[in-house]
């Protein structure tokens, strides 16, 4: 009674695709706890991976946000054409922040670090992450090309045998608004990547692996299957959904036309809106990105994600439409586009796997890039300052309002989804620029009403420090289109941008905040799920005495009458919920 | 001889209370140890405690009064966060931050999972109480605190029937006048109410992480106060004479009144005491370099202790409500040992994931079911059933043969679990399974030694807990550790651990400084305020006793958001300094992370005092020769992982073997509580106070 080799071979398999998911995880964790901007090493947008010598990614770390690991994961193999495996070099690091090419906006470098083993190129470390500046604009999306956007470093050596491309070191320093941010920043990648490499090799040294080619082929096979395995359990059909976005100066329609055939999934964006002139197009690569995590976190959330795991799903987006836009279009605040591509794609699933997918959430981050300085303020402003002196600033946080309610549970309040990032303290964020959160909260009764409640927004409220004026870059959606609400639920509460005085500001553009003035926004809250005429009434109860929602939308939006003591009056309830559903069914 | 014994000798305990047992160590004075473990009685810890000491009395024939002092640990804080049985809470915060708590990092610990539960807040957004005032980043006040706002909250508190207050306002770490003045009327007005200010529970940088840490010891400060009152009380009774003091998260001891206002400090103690444990076997063995792993039925905990001292950190998360996953737990801020704990025991159960690969954990059969091999009516696969099939348990002679397992239904769990699934044979299920939990073992030692910059050449493993024995070997292999140490009481190592503890506390603030422009004189003042703080609390439990004291700094460079520690000299800084500081914390950058950042200044964020008593040096102990190769008990099949099948390998009891005897793997070594497992490329030797695993050369295997 032994065990035979092949069984035993298996066992080693498995355990070597573990290690290497735990050697990018380290990598990862490396950027976050060396990296200088705080888009990395607060927030964690990050991606890192290894890939092969062909360029598929084997593993990503589980930290890291979808639309820089999926980018990531198809942008590694530009790299290999232009530099083909075999003529890279041990200390070599090669670089680039082609939107069209990684992850669609200049902001987001991506370092790419080979590794060799007994003489040879054997697979490739990688990473993206955000920097916080890139010169030009800056990001936001008023730019009307690319041009205008910033610094664009094509694929190039960033070391050469161990020798830094100081010639490139000089333009960035020269051309960003923080180089010492952006320079610290890069040498941090290059650490990260050492690190994920050694690890990766010494594992190849303890299970004596010559190459990577036999375990990648075994976790690209593996994961294949098992994702085609997950899709072959959904019936084929042709599912359609169109979600309108608020757009920079008009309204975005996207259409999706999702196919499901035979264990595999098709994505057609025919029907979606063209480019914009302003910075808030996609480019395929990120377009590709969130159309994946979309599909994976219903279909196959438990899979790793690598080559093998994309491979089963594939997508099609119009030339030229806002999701396949073209260079020099303007890209750099794309994500409020991208990131509603999951939304629009649960609306497909919806009618395929009813009950397993939530309704609309705010979906874009609202992160605001703030910015001082007497070149960033508005003229006239500037004209009642007179000589007082302005100091220089660049900063961001991330934030996010409600998630959509889910079939089983409440939406998540100012919870990121689908972005992985995180926000950065308040105390941090006045540490390092000249303004005061005075206000950072729930926005009660933001949440869609349903019987699972959608997750509320917040708002935040930000004045200068010693009342300075400042400069917003507001990127911000979901103000004119509220998320909506599935299966009888309501939509959420639209966002709103204004200042702390009252006058509304525009979502999208950089304005400036008056000196002694705030920035006040609120964030949309999530669709609820369900009839709300459904819900709990001890949970709308509970809700009222949090202060989520008030009596009045208890008993308006959730027919619950709300006694003296707190708590739901049945008999009362009763009555108010049977006439709301009289007076539904009459209309219907 | 057994006359002197019972008269003269004064004793030290030790008080360790787990999930499921309370472990009970009486030392005395002589060295002779008794131990004794009875279950923990949940409702009323000091039940089972007592009783403990009770029996433990007894078996050393002992009288209280003979009693030195009583070291005491326990799960109450964990277990009063996981089961969220602490205080009626309320938290008073600054204007427009109410939601601080709820609000933590906007993000998801589980990226794919749209069904995940964030961990609920431990103050209900009801009793969340939010005043004006502000203070900016500078300490700098904005906006005075509105008193009569603080006054209008009185009310509420008492209608609420709140028991416990945290206040959490913004940047009080800075300057916590306006907390301290909310504690001030709280005091006046209701002077039942505990309260926790997070200016002195955790005061640093970090709302979130600081709030949550006040609010996780005010929410358990009652419940400990309590408790502990209880027990001083019952112990006086009985005729104790002696102090009782508190193991700490950190590693050092406090006296009753510390651990009483600042419970959550205490979070982590018993695996604290395993460190600490481990730490006094390094330090007396002359191990430099070690890595301690303890393994029992759930969990497993790896901690890395380089010159005799655990190392530790300032963050740890509490009550993980998901698959122990990082983010899903409650965040504090407070100096625990560093230590990594993953859901790897002996109840760990095994399945198939959706790619058809083995996974093992973190869901664990308990004590209820157990097992399928416990024959209650478990009848998913865990690890004990893997070692059970692979020949590293004798089935009869479990738990020194009071509980006797059931081979057949362990077989029958991996079949139908694993090996058909897989179209496995059932020994290569059984491995499959041992692999991978050993594998998740190995990767989060490594995980962790490369977080600290540290790796595993010439690292001694000091293997305790129930289950460790019968894994270590094999992680050792993993791991590349040539020596592992199986000492004696390893069952009890963390209450062992606690009489091997110094006295000691540990302060940190925040003083933002440059290298650059650094204030000697500020910084002087600050070190000897915040020493003197440190000692006062050090004095109240081990007054008149000698002291030694350690510095460091957290810094980073300029931009960057996260900090290394940097350990400094013990004395007044001079100009000269900062040139030194800025050397030792590029040798440290460079250790950890290999590279240097040209030209970018230097910051510290904070600075930590650490100050503990001095306790003598262990005395050396040397290691006895090898001897004779001693004749086993039975041969018994054992599945080999080098040989990827079974051989015959030898069984002995460890307490029939005589000091010194050598025994070559594969071999089993059993005792009541546990048995030792050595693969071939190891070989034992047995000592009175430890057996020791060595790796063979590679030509002999």
């Amino acid at each position: 009674m032994s065990a035979n080799a092949s069984d035993i071979g298996l066992i080693h398999k498995q355990i070597v695709w573990n290690r290497l998911i735990a050697a990018v995880e380290e990598q990862a964790q490396t950027l976050i706890r060396t990296a200088f901007s705080p888009t990395v090493s607060e927030a964690g947008d990050l991606a890192a991976g290894v890939f092969d010598r062909q360029g598929h990614m084997l593993a990503q770390a589980v930290t890291g946000t979808p639309g820089h690991v999926n980018s990531m994961a198809n942008g590694v193999q530009f790299f290999l054409k232009k530099f083909p495996i075999d003529s890279m070099r041990e200390g070599d690091h090669y670089i680039t922040n082609d939107p069209w090419l990684t992850s669609g906006h200049l902001h987001d470098i991506t370092v790419v670090t080979p590794f060799f083993h007994r003489g040879r190129a054997v697979g490739l470390i990688a990473n993206t992450c955000h920097v916080v500046d890139i010169g030009g604009r800056g990001f936001g999306p008023d730019g009307r090309s690319v041009f205008e956007e910033g610094l664009f470093i094509p694929v190039m050596k960033l070391a050469r045998a161990g020798q830094l491309n100081d010639d490139l070191f000089e333009i960035i320093r020269e051309n960003v608004r923080d180089p010492q941010s952006v320079e610290g920043d890069i040498f941090s990648f290059m650490a990260a990547n050492e690190e994920g490499a050694r690890r990766a090799l010494a594992l190849m040294h303890e299970f004596d692996l010559p190459d990577l080619e036999g375990i990648g082929q075994y976790i690209i096979e593996a994961s294949r299957e098992a994702t085609k395995k997950e899709i072959a359990r959904l019936p084929n059909g042709v599912f359609r959904n169109n979600l309108v976005t608020d757009g920079y100066d008009k309204p975005v329609e996207l259409m999706a036309t999702l196919t499901i055939k035979d264990g595999t999934i098709h994505v057609d964006y025919t029907g979606t809106t063209p480019a914009s002139p302003f910075g808030i197009n996609v480019v395929l690569n990120y377009t590709q990105a969130y159309t994946l995590f979309g599909l994976k976190c219903i279909i196959a959330p438990e899979i790793p994600n690598n080559y093998g795991s994309l491979a089963p799903f594939s997508f099609h987006a119009p030339e030229s439409c806002i999701l396949n836009a073209k260079r020099p279009a303007p890209v750099s605040a794309r994500h409020v586009i991208g990131h509603m591509l999951p939304d629009l794609i649960f609306g497909c699933l919806h009618q395929a796997m009813p009950g397993r997918v939530p309704a609309e959430g705010s979906s874009a981050n609202w992160q605001p890039q703030f910015r001082g300085g007497r070149s960033a303020i508005d003229t006239r402003q500037l004209e009642t300052l007179g000589n007082h002196d302005l100091v220089d600033f660049d900063y961001i946080t991330f934030h996010a309002g409600g998630t959509g309610g889910r079939p089983t549970a409440d939406g998540m309040s100012a919870t990121a989804f689908p972005s992985g990032v995180k926000n950065t303290p308040v105390e941090v964020s006045e540490n390092r620029a000249p303004l005061v959160f005075w206000r950072k909260e729930l926005r009660a009764g933001s949440g869609g009403a349903g019987q699972w409640r959608g997750g509320l927004g917040q708002v935040m409220e930000v004045g200068g420090r010693d009342n300075i004026p400042f400069a917003v870059l507001a990127m911000f959606d979901r103000v004119s289109v509220p998320p909506k609400g599935r299966e009888r639920g309501a939509a959420g509460a639209p966002g709103r941008v204004r200042l702390g005085s009252g006058p509304l500001l525009r979502p999208k553009g950089q304005q400036t905040i008056p000196a002694g003035d705030r920035l006040t926004l609120e964030m949309p809250g999530g669709g609820g799920f369900g009839d709300p005429l459904r819900r709990e009434p001890a949970l709308v109860a509970l809700d009222v005495a949090n202060g989520l929602i008030s009596a009045e939308a208890a008993a308006g939006d959730y027919g619950v009458a709300i006694g003296p003591d707190g708590q739901a009056e049945q008999a009362a309830s009763e009555a108010l919920r049977a006439s709301r559903r009289a007076s539904r069914q009459a209309a219907e | 001889m057994a006359q002197a014994n019972q008269t003269a000798a004064r004793y030290r305990l030790g008080v360790d209370i787990g999930g499921t047992f309370t472990d009970i160590v009486l030392e005395q004075d002589d060295g002779r140890m008794f131990t004794v473990k009875v279950l923990t009685t949940p409702r009323a810890p000091d039940q089972g405690v007592l009783e403990g000491i009770a029996q433990a009395l007894k078996a050393a024939k002992a009288r209280p009064e003979q009693a030195g002092l009583i070291i005491h640990g326990t799960t109450l804080v964990t277990n009063a966060l996981i089961e969220r049985r602490g205080a009626k809470l309320a938290l008073i915060t600054t204007q427009g931050h109410r939601d601080t708590l709820e609000i933590g990092t906007e993000s998801r610990f589980a990226q794919y999972d749209i069904f995940m539960r964030k961990p609920e807040p431990l103050v209900p957004r009801a009793r969340r109480f939010a005043v004006p005032e502000r203070i900016a980043a500078n300490g700098e006040v904005l906006l005075p605190l509105d008193v009569a706002a603080v006054e209008a909250l009185l009310p509420a508190l008492q209608r609420e029937q709140v028991e416990a207050v945290a206040v959490g306002l913004l940047h009080s770490y800075a300057n916590p006048a306006h907390e301290r003045r909310v504690a001030e009327i709280l005091a006046a007005r209701l002077p039942k109410l505990t309260v926790s200010l997070s200016s002195e529970v955790s005061p640093e940088l970090r709302e979130y992480e600081r709030i949550s840490t006040a609010c996780a010891n005010a929410y358990t400060r009652p419940l400990m106060a309590r408790y502990l009152g209880d027990l001083a009380r019952q112990m006086a009774a009985q005729g104790f004479r002696c102090p009782l003091y508190l193991m700490l998260s950190g590693g050092g001891l406090c006296g009753v009144e510390t651990a009483s206002r600042l419970p959550i400090r205490l979070i982590e103690s018993g695996p604290a005491g395993g460190a600490m444990f481990a730490s006094h076997l390094a330090r007396q063995y002359g191990f430099d370099k070690v890595l301690s792993y303890d393994m029992g039925g759930t969990t497993a905990k790896i901690c890395l202790i380089d010159g005799g001292r655990p190392q530790t950190t300032r963050s740890f998360e509490a009550a993980r409500v998901y698959r122990f996953m990082r983010g899903s737990g409650l965040p504090l801020r407070l100096p625990t040992v560093d230590m990594v704990e993953i859901g790897a025991g002996g109840g760990s159960i095994a399945h198939l994931d959706q790619l058809g690969r083995i996974a093992v954990g973190p869901e664990s059969a308990g004590a209820e079911p157990g097992p399928a091999s416990y024959g209650q009516g478990g009848a998913l696969p865990a690890v004990t059933d893997a070692d059970l099939v692979m020949g590293r348990i004798v089935p009869e002679n479990f738990a020194g043969g009071s509980l006797p397992l059931d081979l057949a239904a362990a077989e029958a769990a991996l079949k139908r679990q694993v090996a058909e699934p897989l179209g496995l044979s059932l020994p290569a299920a059984a491995f499959g399974v041992a692999e991978i939990v050993d594998e998740n073992m190995a990767s989060a030692a490594r995980v962790h030694a490369i977080e600290s910059g540290k790796g595993f050449a010439g690292r001694v493993m000091i293997a305790f807990g129930g289950a460790a024995p019968l894994h270590a070997a094999r992680v050792a292999e993993k791991l590349d550790v040539d020596t592992v140490v199986i000492p004696s009481h390893a069952g009890v190592g963390s209450a062992v651990g606690f009489l091997r503890a110094p006295v000691a506390y540990e302060v940190v603030r925040s003083l933002y400084q440059r290298l650059s422009g650094l204030n000697v004189a500020e910084l002087n003042r600050l070190f000897s305020e915040m020493t003197a703080a440190a000692a006062a609390v050090v004095a109240e439990a081990a007054p008149g006793r000698p002291t030694r004291a350690k510095r460091s700094a957290f810094m980073r460079y300029v931009g960057q958001a996260h900090e290394i520690e940097v350990e400094l000299p013990v004395r007044d800084y001079d100009a000269g300094d900062p040139a030194r500081v800025q050397a030792a914390f590029e040798a440290e950058y460079r250790r950890l992370f290999n590279r240097l950042v040209p030209g970018v200044d230097i910051e510290a964020m904070s600075w930590k005092v650490d100050v503990a008593t001095q306790e003598a040096p262990p005395e050396r102990r040397a290691i006895a020769p090898a001897g004779a190769a001693p004749e086993p008990l039975a041969r018994r099949p054992l599945f080999e992982p080098a040989k990827g099948g079974f051989v015959e390998a030898p069984n002995y009891r460890r307490d029939r073997l005589p000091a010194g005897a050598r025994i070559l793997g594969p071999a089993v070594i059993e005792e009541d509580e546990t048995s030792t497992v050595l693969t071939g490329r190891y070989e034992a030797i047995v000592h009175d106070w430890a057996i020791i695993l060595t790796r063979r050369q590679r030509e002999q295997v």
